[in-house]
């Protein structure tokens, strides 16, 4: 399911050197569990994003391995120290193949 | 057919082991996540904060919040659910802290589990429980 995958992101645009800041993500997805039943008793198949990983400047923030238990819509609120300006970078993957990210740069001052 | 005292007894054992076998592995899914994880070392029992609502009114959505100072990674478990693992989470060089949010599902009221590695090797674990007025599961 690639269609109607929004990731959202909330960074501060500036920070000072050496702060630590908070990050804020979210994705639309149904995160389809594979737990539940259609209407003719058929399991329907799982459909997850399974990986989350937030890097700045290349270097790992934050990864998360997802499992069926996370809600639709998937939420993080982490931290991150920002030693430098820079660009933080996130990508989802999806049980599909598929790629989802996004890109934040943030200033120093 | 003869049906011999001994038949009798392995046929009574074999549907007695069958029998709890489902049980054992449902009870032990979470024990056995967490062996995984640690490789059967010790947990201590301080060091880790799990926050969740005491109540959750919707088993769809519960927000829980985790947070172990020198953490390099914490996994989460929730013992009632049909797949006990909900989240891992890894810390790399620019974590600010050893903390994170989300939100999860949850099947039932049942114990929720956070067993954080920490940079020097050791393991530390705590639960929280939670009440689910509905379960998130469907079916």
């Amino acid at each position: 399911m690639a269609e109607g995958v929004k990731p959202r992101v909330k960074v501060p645009r500036k920070a000072a050197a050496g702060d630590v800041i908070t990050i804020k993500t979210l994705i639309s997805h149904k995160m389809e569990s594979g737990q539940r039943k259609d209407k003719d008793g058929n399991v329907i198949p799982r459909s997850i994003i399974h990986t989350f990983t937030c890097k700045f400047n290349g270097e790992l923030v934050m990864s998360a391995n997802l499992h069926g238990a996370i809600s639709t819509n998937p939420y993080f609120q982490f931290e991150a120290k920002v030693p430098e300006a820079g660009d933080f970078t996130f990508e989802w993957l999806d049980d599909d193949g598929s790629v989802y990210t996004d890109q934040k740069s943030i200033a120093i001052g | 057919m003869d049906f011999t005292r001994r038949d009798a007894l392995i046929v009574g054992t074999g549907a007695a082991v069958a029998a709890m076998l489902p049980l054992r592995a449902f009870a032990s899914a979470t024990e056995d996540a967490i062996a995984a994880f640690t490789g059967g070392a010790d947990v201590a029992d301080s060091g880790v904060t799990l926050t969740a609502p005491e109540i959750a009114e919707n088993g769809n959505t519960v927000p829980i919040s985790v947070s172990a100072p020198g953490a390099e990674s914490i996994i989460i478990l929730a013992s009632g659910n049909p797949n006990p693992e909900v989240v891992g989470f890894n810390f790399g060089p620019l974590a600010g802290s050893q903390e994170a949010s989300t939100r999860i599902r949850l099947a039932g009221t049942q114990d929720v589990y956070a067993v954080a590695k920490m940079s020097d090797g050791s393991f530390a674990m705590t639960k929280a429980s939670v009440k689910v007025t509905i379960g998130g599961c469907g079916g």
